[in-house]
């Protein structure tokens, strides 16, 4: 068991805290569905390949910790709408011992 | 009216392959799909994603997925009716469904079933407030008939290839076309990318990178779009134009399926897993991604498990009276309703004398 503390703040403003394991390959937007923060189809549409922006988050802390954005990923948020200068998608975070403590917020959900 | 003994809405990967099962019990499909091409997902989405986890494939591009269930259903001659969403079902007296599109196609037969995935793709519309009133009066987010833009001063939003393609291709019949774009690089093919480039520098395509369209103007049809520059001391500045075009892609939605009376839940539709995948209406199945059972896998070889099963009841359905006895492909083979017939070479028997 290695599990570290992520705080997730929904779409309707609430925070939640919860338990993210670093030994299951996942990543954020998997833990983001894992404990249905999202309502199912509103999130990982296209399964995490950094290809529909459903899972863009705003990062609120530790950002100099994250890995680098893909070119990918870039391109994604470059077509997705809300995107501030410190949103990124959570599908392309996986989750390390050195995200402790991280803050995000989901992004609204676009129409 | 388009008359068949399975509609299938949906034509990705489970949908296509509920075709083949069907026809080995000799029951003609009739697909549905609001996308242009067969594929769903792996042909709109991810053509170019391999696919790791296909029994027997060790790896398989998305789009030779496609591909390869169109070459194994081609004997079963399915029909389509592509680039139409599946809109209402109305039961008939004799049991039987008639399914219309948004096109008014109509479509009816004993069996529906819903492979639809995530929903029907729609175009993603940018957030602005007052967009809605505009639509199809100024605002439009597919181009259905580039000539009513002939002479027209037009804005495209959007940096993926449809923005590229469709100034390029407008810069023939607009008055003008700007194209509004949020940084200086373009997702698309280079050679579009290059072509909108040599367009701008003639002066024919309005090139304005680094600038997102934030706001909507006009009395009862649109007459301005606001421009943001992301170069604060250039701000904001308010373009005339007749039409906005935003191309941002497309994004699966459940759509009018979610107003048929399904019991839905999670955003997928409620199946009986215990036996075949019927839906809270009897003659209607769901399978694939788009229906829900406790344990559900979204995965492709779940969506073909699911098509096997449910084709065996459907027939059931169908004809109640005949017995029926499932058959191996390796046994029978497969024989097609163009009069095509795959089976196993016979071993040639030849005494020794």
């Amino acid at each position: 068991m290695s599990d570290i503390k992520i705080t997730i703040i929904d779409r309707e403003g609430e925070a939640h805290t919860v338990d993210a394991p670093t030994d299951m390959n996942m990543n954020l937007m998997e833990v983001i569905r894992s404990y249905e923060l999202a309502p199912e189809g509103t999130i990982g549409i296209c399964g995490g390949m950094a290809m529909c922006a459903s899972c863009q988050c705003y990062i609120l802390n530790l950002e100099h910790m994250l890995p680098e954005q893909s070119i990918e990923e870039e391109d994604m948020l470059d077509q997705a709408f809300f995107v501030e200068e410190n949103s990124r998608l959570s599908c392309q975070i996986p989750i390390t011992d050195d995200l402790d403590g991280l803050e995000v917020k989901l992004a609204p959900e676009s129409m | 009216m388009i008359k068949t003994d399975i509609i299938i809405i949906g034509a990705g990967p489970t949908g296509l392959f509920a075709v083949f099962e069907a026809g080995l019990l000799k029951l003609k499909c009739h697909l549905i799909d609001a996308l242009p091409q067969p594929g769903g997902q792996c042909s709109e989405i991810y053509p170019k994603k391999p696919i790791y986890d296909i029994p027997g494939f060790p790896e398989v591009l998305a789009g030779d997925l496609v591909k390869n269930l169109m070459e194994q259903i081609r004997p079963f001659e399915p029909g389509f009716t592509l680039g139409e969403r599946a809109e209402t079902i109305d039961k008939q007296s004799d049991g039987s469904f008639i399914v219309t599109t948004n096109k008014g196609t109509q479509h009816q037969a004993p069996v529906v079933v819903i492979a639809g995935g995530l929903g029907s793709f729609e175009p993603r519309k940018p957030p602005i407030a007052n967009i809605a009133d505009y639509e199809d009066n100024g605002v439009a987010y597919i181009i259905r008939d580039p000539e009513i833009y002939r002479g027209k001063r037009v804005v495209i939003a959007g940096g993926g290839d449809s923005a590229l393609d469709w100034s390029i291709y407008l810069a023939d019949i607009a008055s003008e076309v700007a194209l509004v774009h949020r940084r200086k690089d373009f997702r698309g093919a280079l050679d579009s990318v290059e072509k909108v480039e040599e367009l701008s520098k003639l002066g024919r395509i309005n090139l304005i990178t680094d600038a997102e369209v934030v706001g909507l103007q006009g009395e009862d049809k649109l007459d301005a779009v606001v421009i943001r520059h992301k170069d604060t001391a250039r701000g904001e500045e308010v373009k005339e134009v007749d039409n906005f075009i935003p191309l941002f892609g497309l994004s699966p939605k459940l759509g009018p399926i979610a107003d048929w009376g399904l019991e839905i839940e999670k955003n997928a539709i409620k199946v009986n897993n215990a036996y075949d995948y019927e839906t809270s209406i009897p003659g209607v199945y769901a399978i694939g991604d788009v229906n829900t059972y406790p344990g559900k896998l979204k995965l492709i070889l779940c969506g073909f498990h699911e098509a096997a099963i449910m084709c065996q009841s459907a027939y059931q359905k169908i004809f109640p009276d005949k017995k029926y006895v499932m058959k191996y492909t390796t046994v029978s083979g497969v024989s097609g309703f163009d009069g095509s017939k795959k089976e196993a070479k016979k071993e040639v028997v030849k005494s020794i004398n």
